[in-house]
């Protein structure tokens, strides 16, 4: 795309790299065994599995539900494989169209160009356009729309892909970050992800420490 | 609310339900008046301004938001990148209706601030979110090129 | 509302308010009877004030040409100053444009009788007339110039706006504004002849509205704000044909900034200070629908009922030969059915208007006002003053395609109504949203073709029967009178009726089939969809008879055509039709006449993610006299990307209950920069009278992209939009 300078986006960028020391620095909150039985908002909670023998078969199992959130459209929208996003519970190609130069859209036409710190519902039509600080696409290397349980897990856990997290890093991450939690907080006219952040990071959690195995298939 | 924005180098002060969309302050309350509503829903551009130099949609954009915030208009709009879009523009006549080209002219000047020498691909990338129902869109490309072009020489 | 009736009086209130500030001549033109000159700025003057002025030398040099047509993109205020600057020998750098106000005795298009901006027709109905104001202009500047300097008129030449006499003398016009006032304006000033033109085609003649749209200066309707202004948004029905039952406003009116709500005829008014709390007021506000006479099919229904009734003959609107005959003697008989969505017109600007109270307890009203006449008769109607007592601006509009000129004139009405119910005091700007927009109707109307055509043995084509069946927005208004003919609507079959290919055997028909879904003209009207059957088919015909899309058609076009047929084989040759093609990609052609301008149009096309995808348009185009040949590719151009974004993404589609499904742009799909193709556009050098160009670079993209796309899948898009199907190439 030409000799593009990054002229603008210094203060994403700052947040970008504090997101990902802080990843890197800060050991997780692993009390995970805290939730409660059954089922928050359609998400089963780490004590439905407990009774599941053997920590393979328990973390395949946690992972499975993990699953659940991250191919969700809340999450998968903004982790495409190729291209630019999608948007919608039908996944569609976002619209406007958008690609992922670098990171955060187009020179010109940034994420940030839309997408603001907040959720912002339309003054004219229902709806809203959702928003967080930094809004942004994941790297494609963590690019999973449309993928299974099992492909997913073992893309999770390649360091080479993954930005060299470690599973507790993965665990704070989906337990702490900012635009995870957006996930349960879409704003109108968008069906938040199953459960919610502390169901997540809690199964997260508990499939990290059974070993963090990945379900077969 | 009452807020102070920066609009345009100078502090404007409003009083107005911090929900509002920039684009409504601007046009109801400061009557900068060239910042237009097409969509609403930040699909069309027309709205386009910059926010800390950055392009931004005014319609989805609160005002609550901008405390603080340097926000540029296309009345505002100045420099070497602007200046060359507009000698562009008007070497190619290409507004027609002339409606949506202060989006269009926000995004192009924004798209040379950060690439002088855009393709054809990056200027699309780059003005995909900018709709002109008078479609004319191909001497906004060829406006775009003769600006960086402009800009290099 | 009641027909039109040409005032017996201008209705314009006073000179005064038309002249306000202008000081110097004021060139007024009777055409074609006589020319006489005011001088302005001197109030009432005591001779009769002449009607169509056009014209406006200032003392500081500035021309200001009054344009009578709106301009919303397609180039009136470049074109027809062009045109005056030419016969007044002037600088490009001292000429102005400006709405001319609404005033039917002076500025009516002359066919209609009424001032309106439609078909096509501003530079034709100009081209004399503006010529010929800048003419009288010359001649009395002149004439004043001669007096001055003791000098015979004919020793004084003129050039780049400055008068000057071989003893020495020279001055500018602006030197003789005032003296030229008092000169009698000829009769019958001489005009140029082609060769002497110096702006007229010339190929670099700035626009003169390109420097305020781009720095945020050019004020639409949308801009005006006046004193203690209200904002008005209306909560119009989902479904075409409710009214309100009943309402409950206790919700909306406690949103801080609501000033007032009032039901007016479309739905009910939120008033408030600015237009965020309307927009809030809007949606806090609860409203029941009387649904009883509403329409409640979904547009499926709506379609069959049309291609249903198109089965069978309709009434007759063009007939030659024994069409029926011939179909039961051809060797070859194919048959189509052509099926059109409704479509919005979406102009960027989504619909507006101002209205306030004068000072003379009459109203003035800012619009982007495309059926001038009938907005300003309906105000007047509303708020009951005279025609007189209306002052109305012509606003430049956020482009229009036919939305702005309605027969209803509904927009102009919906704003008296809410600025009379409250109160008639404050003033009122009312705007539609991008939803009221979509969802509000007056669509292009569905429309089905069903087409059968003959070839004989030798493959020649011997019938061409066509039934036309859907909507007409003439009927029942005004313009019935003079659009609907024996039970067809001209709109429906313009394009078909008369088509450019000799065939012996032709039946063409329509049916009308009413319902309360509201539709309009949209940029082409009737060749929208007739120029999208008759080229599709002619082009499977020609197929079918073994014979090339562009040598068939033009061994078809009779001597009438020869126009036509002289754009097809321009834009056959630039587009080098014939040569091998890259692999997946083909190109299609189509030619149509529209407004009588002449356009062929080769589109090179392929297949991307079961889409067509426009790669090029090769456009040829022979609209008289190339007046600003900017402007005219500009519109080919424009034409060819509305067209595009129309044939492939947009219908607007009602569901099982009737309510319209789409929204706004994320929905209503328009074509983006990364979908418009390169275009490169051949004008055909004429000596012909000039014609439009705003509509006729629409018709011909849609077959030329359809006919490419049969030619490379194998399946002819015979239902629009394409995006329905998934074209496998």
């Amino acid at each position: 795309m030409g000799d593009f300078r990054v002229t603008g986006s210094a203060a994403v960028l700052a947040a970008m790299a504090a997101l990902l020391s802080a990843c890197g620095e800060r050991a997780p909150e692993t009390e995970a065994a805290g939730a409660g039985e059954g089922a928050v908002n359609g998400l089963m909670t780490p004590a439905a599995f407990s009774s599941i023998a053997g920590d393979e078969a328990r973390a395949a199992a946690l992972f499975t539900e993990i699953s659940k959130v991250m191919l969700h459209p809340r999450c998968a929208n903004c982790h495409p494989r190729e291209g630019g996003p999608t948007q919608g519970d039908d996944m569609l190609p976002h619209n406007p169209p958008v690609v992922r130069g670098f990171g955060m859209g187009a020179a010109g036409m940034e994420c940030s160009t839309c997408h603001g710190s907040v959720n912002v519902e339309f003054a004219s039509m229902t709806g809203s356009i959702p928003g967080a600080e930094p809004w942004m696409l994941a790297p494609a290397s963590m690019g999973w729309a449309g993928a299974s349980a099992a492909e997913l897990c073992a893309q999770i856990k390649d360091t080479e892909l993954n930005g060299g997290r470690t599973l507790d890093d993965l665990v704070f991450h989906n337990s702490e970050d900012h635009l995870v939690n957006w996930a349960w907080h879409p704003g109108e006219g968008r069906s938040p992800a199953p459960g919610d952040q502390e169901t997540f990071g809690a199964l997260t959690a508990a499939w990290a420490e059974a070993g963090g195995h990945c379900p077969e298939g | 609310m009452a807020l102070t924005l920066k609009i345009n180098g100078k502090d404007r002060n409003v009083d107005v339900d911090g929900e509002t969309p920039l684009l409504w302050v601007l046009r109801d309350d400061l009557r900068l008046t060239g910042t237009k509503f097409g969509c609403g829903v930040a699909q069309c551009g027309a709205c386009t301004v910059y926010v800390n130099g950055q392009p931004r949609r005014s319609c989805v954009t609160p005002v609550e938001t901008l405390e603080g915030a340097e926000v540029t208009t296309i009345e505002g709009l100045e420099g070497r990148e602007a200046d060359a879009v507009r000698a562009a523009w008007a070497e190619y006549d290409t507004p027609q209706c002339g409606y949506c080209q202060s989006g269009q002219i926000m995004t192009a000047a924004a798209l040379l601030q950060r690439n002088p020498n855009p393709t054809d691909e990056d200027i699309d990338n780059a003005l995909a979110g900018n709709i002109c129902r008078c479609a004319t869109y191909v001497r906004i490309r060829k406006a775009v090129k003769a600006a960086g072009e402009r800009l290099e020489g | 509302m009641a027909p039109y009736d040409k005032p017996e009086t201008p209705i314009i209130a006073s000179r005064r308010d038309f002249l306000a500030g202008a000081a110097g001549l004021v060139i007024a033109v009777s055409l074609p009877v006589r020319a006489r000159a005011h001088k302005g700025g001197h109030g009432p003057s005591r001779a009769a004030f002449a009607p169509n002025a056009f014209v406006r030398v200032a003392p500081d040099n500035i021309i200001t040409v009054l344009i009578k047509n709106i301009e919303f993109g397609q180039g009136p205020w470049t074109g027809l100053a062009t045109l005056v600057a030419e016969e007044m020998d002037a600088d490009w750098g001292q000429i102005r444009a400006e709405h001319a106000p609404s005033n039917p005795a002076l500025y009516s298009d002359p066919m209609l009788g009424m001032q309106l901006t439609g078909g096509s027709a501003s530079m034709a109905t100009s081209y004399d007339l503006m010529r010929k104001a800048g003419a009288t202009a010359r001649a009395m500047l002149v004439a004043a110039a001669a007096k001055a300097w003791g000098v015979p008129a004919g020793e004084i030449a003129v050039d780049k706006g400055v008068l000057s006499h071989p003893a020495g003398h020279q001055g500018s016009f602006g030197d003789f504004a005032e003296a030229a006032a008092d000169e009698t304006a000829p009769e019958d000033p001489p005009l140029k002849t082609a060769d002497q033109f110096t702006f007229i085609g010339d190929e670099k003649l700035p626009k003169l509205d390109t420097a305020e749209k781009s720095n945020g200066a050019a004020e639409f309707t949308l801009d005006v704000y006046r004193g203690g202004m209200l904002t008005a948004v209306v909560a119009h029905p989902n479904r075409f044909g409710a009214t309100v039952a009943s309402f409950d406003d206790s919700a909306a009116r406690a949103v801080p900034g609501v000033v007032d709500v009032k039901q007016v005829s479309a739905g009910v008014a939120v008033l408030a200070e600015n237009t965020y709390a309307a927009l809030k007021g809007r949606k806090a506000l609860s409203v029941e629908w009387d649904e009883s006479a509403a329409e409640s099919r979904d547009t499926e229904t709506i379609l069959s009922e049309c291609e249903a009734a198109a089965q069978a003959r309709g009434a007759i609107a063009h007939e030659a030969g024994d069409v029926d005959d011939a179909l039961a003697n051809a060797e070859t008989v194919l048959e189509a059915d052509f099926l059109f969505p409704y479509l919005a017109h979406a102009p960027m600007e989504p619909l507006d208007a101002v209205i306030e109270r004068s000072a003379d307890g009459g109203v003035e009203a800012w619009i982007g006002s495309q059926g001038t006449t009938l907005d300003h008769q309906m105000i007047a109607n509303v708020c009951g003053v005279d025609l007189a007592q209306v002052k109305l601006h012509v606003m430049l509009a956020g482009g229009s395609f036919g939305r702005r000129a309605q027969m209803t004139s509904h927009l102009a009405q919906e704003a008296a109504e809410i600025f009379m119910a409250a109160g008639g005091d404050r003033a009122v700007k009312l705007m539609w949203t991008r939803e009221d927009d979509i969802r509000g109707g007056y669509y292009r109307p569905v429309t089905v073709h069903h087409l059968r055509g003959g070839l004989d043995a030798d493959g020649e084509i011997i019938a061409w029967e066509q039934t036309v069946a859907g909507q007409s927005f003439a009927a029942g208004t005004p313009f019935e009178a003079f659009m609907v003919r024996n039970g067809v609507d001209i709109m429906m079959v313009e394009g078909a009726s008369e088509t450019p290919y000799a065939v012996a055997n032709n039946a063409v028909s329509a049916h009308i089939i009413q319902n309360p879904v509201s539709t309009l003209w949209w940029r082409s009207v009737g060749h929208t969809h007739t120029g999208y059957a008759v080229e599709c088919f002619i082009d499977e015909l020609l197929e079918a008879g073994g014979k090339d899309p562009v040598a068939g058609r033009l061994a078809l076009m009779t001597d009438d055509y020869a126009r036509l047929a002289g754009t097809l084989e321009k834009a056959a040759e630039i587009a080098g039709w014939g040569r091998d093609m890259p692999e997946g990609r083909a190109l299609g052609v189509a030619s149509v006449k529209s407004f009588n301008s002449y356009v062929s149009q080769v589109a090179e096309v392929s297949i991307e993610g079961g889409v067509p995808r426009v790669h090029k348009v090769w456009c040829a185009v022979d609209c008289g006299v190339a007046v600003n040949p900017e402007i005219i590719r500009a519109q080919m151009e424009g034409g060819i990307g509305y067209a595009l974004s129309a044939i492939l993404f947009n219908e607007i589609t009602l569901d099982e209950t009737g309510a319209v499904e789409q929204s706004n742009f994320h929905d209503y799909r328009s074509l983006r920069i990364s979908e418009m193709p390169e275009v490169e556009v051949a004008i055909i050098a004429s000596d012909e009278a000039p014609t439009g160009v705003g509509e006729p670079g629409v018709p011909p993209l849609g077959p030329a992209v359809a006919n490419a796309v049969r030619r490379l899948t194998g399946a002819a898009p015979r239902r629009l939009p394409m995006i329905r199907n998934d074209f496998q190439a």
